[in-house]
C-alpha cells in the first residue's frame, strides 16, 4: 500500500487538522496529511508516481463535483437522492468520505463554487447558495434563482456553468437536435436554413453571476454553432472560456451513400474550443475531421464527405479528438502536487462513447491535453484509464464506471465523478 | 383482434409445414417462417437500431432506451410498430426512466423490414414474446396519428 503525503494550506482561521506542522512566514499553516491510495487505485490505470483512491462510492448519479477548500465535496446528481439532488461529502483525514448533508429539489448536471456561493443547475435553471467561511451551504432550502426559463427539450438538456473574474457566468445550452435536420435523426433529412434552433440554443450565453432571475433577454449568446457542451472551464491562464464540445451523431445512419460505418465511427471529431464573444463554432454546417485536420460541410448542408468548408465564419477547434468520445467536463490545472508538465494543461473527462459501432466503444478515461502558453501543444494522452472496467466497451451499458465531472483539490490532488454508480474518485502523485 | 389471432395460427401452422417437410420449397411469404424472419430482422437491426441501442440491445443509459427487460417491447405490438413508424419524441418515461434521444421514425422500411425486425427484437437478449407480422405493419401504417 502506498502513502502519499500531501501538502495542504490552510487559512490559520479555518485549519482543523490533527496533526499541523505549524504555520509558516505567510500565515498559512502547512498541513501534512497521509492520504492513502486504494491498495488496487480504485481500479484506476495511472501513470507511474500516481495513485487514486474511492472518496466515496453510491453518491448518486454523480455528474458534476466541486471541492471545497477545505477538502469536502458537493456533488450534483441528476437523480434524487431521497428527493434531494445536491449530495455533500464530508471527508476526513485520510481521504475518505460520506454524505453528510443532501439538499436541493432539482436533477441536474453543473455545480461550481465562486466567491462565497456554490452555483448549481437543474435542466432549466441556475441556482446559487451562499456559503459560510468554512464552505458550508447557509440556507439549503432557499437558493436564490441566478437564471431562469433557459431552453430543455429533452436532447442535450444539460445545463453546466463556468465563472470567470470580472463577475459573469457562462452556461451552455445544448441543442434540441442531433444537426438540425427537418426532422432529427432521420435519413436524408435536409438541414433547417438557418438552423432555428440557434436563437435559443447550441451554444454558450453569458449573464452576470449575482442578478437573480436573469433569462434570456438579460443575457447575451456569447458563443454559437456548438452542439453540445457539458464541460466548459474558464482559463485563467489565458483569461477565456474553453469549451469541449460533442460531435454530431449517425453519419453513416442518416448519409449511407456519403459514409460508411468506420467513417461515421470515427468522425466527426470531438472539439476543444477557446471562445469569445461572438465567436461560431459551425454546428450544424459544419463539423471537424481530424483526421484531415480540415472543417467540413455537413451532409444537411450540402456536403458529401468530402467537402472541405473554407467559410472564416466558422472557428477552428484547438484541439480536436475521435469521435463520439463524449467529453463530460475539462479543467485546466493550476495545482502543484502534480509534476510540473501538468501545470496549466487540461484535463478532459470522456464519458466514453455509444456511437461508435462496428468499432469497440472508446472513451470512459480522462484524458490529459499539454499546453503550452495558453493553446494546446503536443499530442493528448490517456491520465487515467480504467473506470468502465472491461478490456473492450462494445455496449455502453456494461461499463461499470463512466468518469463525468473533475474537480480539484485545494492540496492538488484531480477529483474525478462517475455518474453510473456514483463513485467520487481522488488522483494523487506520490511527491516531487 | 381475430385476424391477428388467425395470422398468428397460420404462421404457427405454417412453421409446423416447414420443420415437418423441410425439402418442400420455402412458401412465398417467407414471414411465415419465424426463423429466417429472425435471421433477417437481425440485419436489418444492425444496420438500422444498433448504433443507438447497442448490439446487446441494452441501449445508452439516459439516451437510448434498452430493448430487454422493456414492457414497450414485449407488449402491444400495435405500439411498438408506430414508434418503430412514426419514432418517438415526447418526453415521457419508460419503465421508470427518462431517455433524452429522439427515436428517428423510419417509414421507408417496408412492412416485412419492420416485422423482421421486431420479431428479431421480440425473441433476442431474453425477450419471448409473439412474432410480428407485415399485415400487423400495414395495419398500423394504415391508421392515421391522432
Amino acid at each position: 500500500m502506498k502513502m502519499y503525503v500531501t501538502s495542504v494550506l490552510l487559512l490559520a482561521a479555518t485549519a482543523s487538522f490533527a496533526n499541523c506542522s505549524g504555520g509558516d512566514s505567510t500565515k498559512a499553516m502547512k498541513t501534512n496529511t497521509a492520504i492513502i491510495a486504494d491498495a488496487d487505485n480504485a481500479g484506476l490505470k495511472l501513470p507511474s508516481g500516481f495513485g487514486a483512491l474511492k472518496v466515496a462510492e453510491n453518491v448518486g448519479r454523480a455528474r458534476h463535483l466541486t471541492v471545497t477548500p477545505q477538502g469536502n465535496v458537493y456533488v450534483k446528481s441528476s437523480k434524487l437522492v431521497d428527493g434531494k439532488g445536491i449530495l455533500e461529502v464530508k471527508v476526513n483525514a485520510s481521504g475518505k468520505g460520506e454524505v453528510v448533508k443532501s439538499f436541493g429539489t432539482f436533477t441536474g448536471t453543473g455545480i461550481t463554487i465562486k466567491n462565497g456561493y456554490l452555483y448549481a443547475c437543474s435542466d432549466e435553471q441556475v441556482f446559487r447558495y451562499k456559503l459560510d467561511a468554512n464552505n458550508g451551504v447557509i440556507n439549503a432550502d432557499a437558493p436564490e434563482v441566478v437564471i431562469t426559463g433557459l431552453i430543455n427539450r429533452r436532447q442535450h438538456e444539460n445545463k453546466t456553468v463556468a465563472l470567470d473574474d470580472a463577475g459573469n457566468i457562462y452556461v451552455n445550452i445544448g441543442a434540441f437536435s442531433n444537426s438540425c435536420q427537418e426532422k432529427d435523426r432521420s435519413n436524408g433529412s435536409k438541414g433547417m436554413m438557418p438552423c432555428p434552433v440557434l436563437d435559443s440554443a447550441g451554444g454558450i450565453w453569458k449573464f452576470k453571476a449575482d442578478k437573480l432571475n436573469q433569462t434570456y433577454g438579460d443575457g447575451v449568446r456569447y458563443a454559437t454553432g456548438l452542439r453540445n457542451v457539458v464541460g466548459l472551464h474558464w482559463n485563467t491562464q489565458t483569461n477565456s472560456l474553453f469549451v469541449m464540445q460533442h460531435g454530431r451523431d449517425q453519419l453513416y445512419q442518416n448519409w449511407p451513400q456519403f459514409y460508411d460505418s468506420l467513417a461515421s465511427a470515427e468522425l466527426p471529431s470531438e472539439c476543444m474550443f477557446e471562445v469569445k464573444q461572438g465567436s461560431n463554432c459551425g454546428w450544424p454546417y459544419t463539423y471537424y475531421n481530424h483526421l484531415l485536420g480540415k472543417k467540413m460541410v455537413a451532409p444537411e448542408y450540402g456536403g458529401d464527405g468530402k467537402k472541405v468548408s473554407e467559410d472564416p465564419a466558422f472557428q477552428n477547434p484547438a484541439a480536436a479528438y475521435p469521435g463520439h468520445m463524449a467529453p463530460n467536463d475539462i479543467l485546466f490545472y493550476t495545482g502543484n502536487q502534480f509534476p510540473e508538465k501538468y501545470k496549466n494543461g487540461a484535463f478532459i473527462a470522456f464519458h466514453g462513447s455509444w456511437n461508435r459501432a462496428p468499432l469497440p466503444q472508446k472513451g470512459y478515461f480522462v484524458v490529459f491535453q499539454p499546453f503550452k502558453n495558453g493553446k494546446p501543444s503536443g499530442d493528448w494522452e490517456i491520465f487515467a484509464d480504467g473506470f468502465s472496467g472491461k478490456e473492450v466497451v462494445t455496449s455502453t451499458r456494461s461499463a461499470e464506471h463512466r468518469p463525468c465531472g473533475l474537480s480539484q483539490g485545494p492540496d492538488g490532488s484531480l477529483y474525478v465523478s462517475d455518474d453510473s454508480k456514483g463513485t467520487i474518485y481522488r488522483i494523487l502523485h506520490s511527491g516531487k | 383482434m381475430k385476424k391477428v389471432f388467425l395470422i398468428t395460427a397460420l404462421s404457427v401452422t405454417a412453421l409446423l409445414c416447414v420443420v415437418a417437410q423441410v425439402k418442400k420449397p420455402q412458401p412465398k411469404v417467407a414471414v411465415n417462417n419465424p426463423a429466417a424472419s429472425i435471421e433477417r430482422g437481425k440485419a436489418v437491426y444492425q444496420k438500422e437500431c444498433l448504433s443507438c441501442h447497442q448490439a446487446d440491445g441494452g441501449g445508452v443509459p439516459h439516451l437510448n432506451p434498452p430493448l430487454y427487460e422493456s414492457t414497450n417491447v414485449v407488449g402491444d405490438k400495435k405500439k411498438i410498430i408506430a414508434v418503430v413508424l412514426r419514432g418517438m419524441t415526447d418526453r415521457v418515461p419508460i419503465d421508470g426512466e427518462y431517455y433524452s434521444n429522439n427515436m428517428a421514425p423510419h417509414p421507408e422500411l417496408t412492412n416485412v423490414q419492420i416485422a423482421d425486425v421486431l420479431t428479431f427484437i421480440r425473441a433476442s437478449w431474453g425477450n419471448k414474446a409473439s412474432i410480428v407480422t407485415p399485415a400487423e405493419v400495414q395495419a398500423v401504417r394504415g391508421v392515421k396519428k391522432k
